[in-house]
């Protein structure tokens, strides 16, 4: 599972990619023509970064006719929430829960 | 390309949402977490449902103590059944009716699809919202506090069905 949040990060890690994920966000499901259009790049080169994305897991591209349309998906960063944030603040949670433990003993 | 086509194109995509998960588990327990009763109530948020797994079947979701609290009514969503056919892919008709907003709208409807993929399973779940766009907000995970949407119950269904218990205690 490392694997998929290092795929994650990593596809995060630049503003192209970024930037496609705000187009998506914005309106969904749109053809690597439209989201070229909006970039300053050729088309293989966006094709390279939505292919980053689609192994991140964060891009799901699905026929439609004669078309892929692309679809931004939000769960892995998601799982990456539920993984760390969600980590972290049940630490802080269980580390009350067992100073109420310990008090309440003492008492 | 046509820009004919590209508009059509448009006008659809905007109200589908697609989510994706890849979860360790095999397609029968992954069924079996979305359709199965017992399960449903261990993940996301926690509701109660009823689902009977035929075409035209009903489906109903009840709202959980915490969904109550916050004024919710018990029937929370309610849908039937267009296709089932385990443990790969469930179509059903889905309706919020847990505030006006979402009740006034359409019902809108849920693909399940369940592939195994390099020993995991790859679980797809697309959401038809046209039509309904306050119940396409609800659900994306977009509004604040209201729980996550979609993202939330999946990331929640891999947790349970990975690990044996659910991020959130329902």
């Amino acid at each position: 599972m490392a694997d998929d949040d290092d795929r994650v990060f990593k596809a995060l890690a630049d503003p192209t990619r970024r930037f496609l994920l705000d187009r998506l966000f914005e309106r969904d499901g749109r053809t690597l023509t439209e989201l070229e259009s909006e970039l300053d790049m050729t088309r293989f080169g966006v094709m390279k970064h939505l292919r980053v994305l689609e192994d991140a897991g964060l891009v799901v591209a699905r026929r439609s006719g004669r078309e892929k349309l692309h679809f931004l998906n939000p769960v892995p960063i998601r799982l990456i929430h539920d993984r760390w944030i969600g980590k972290f603040k049940e630490r802080q949670v269980s580390a009350l829960v067992d100073l109420k433990a310990e008090l309440e003993k003492k008492s | 390309m046509t820009t004919a086509t590209d508009s059509a194109t448009t006008d659809k995509s905007v109200t589908t949402q697609v989510y994706r998960v890849y979860i360790k588990a095999t397609p029968q327990a992954v069924w079996d977490a979305i359709t199965k009763p017992e399960f449903a109530a261990k993940y996301g948020y926690g509701g109660r449902m009823e689902l009977d797994l035929k075409p035209g079947g009903a489906y109903k979701g009840y709202a959980s103590d915490l969904m109550k609290s916050y004024g919710a009514p018990d029937l929370v969503v309610v849908g039937d059944v267009i296709e089932s056919n385990p443990p790969n892919r469930l179509v059903l008709t889905w309706h919020p009716i847990w505030d006006p907003q979402t009740s006034a709208e359409p019902a809108t409807r849920l693909t399940y699809e369940i592939e195994e993929e390099m020993g995991l399973v790859r679980l797809t779940l697309t959401h038809d919202v046209t039509g309904a766009p306050y119940i396409a907000k609800q659900v994306s995970g977009e509004i604040p506090n209201a729980g996550g949407g979609w993202p939330f119950v999946l990331s929640d269904i891999k947790s349970l069905l990975e690990t044996g218990k659910a991020m959130v205690a329902a």
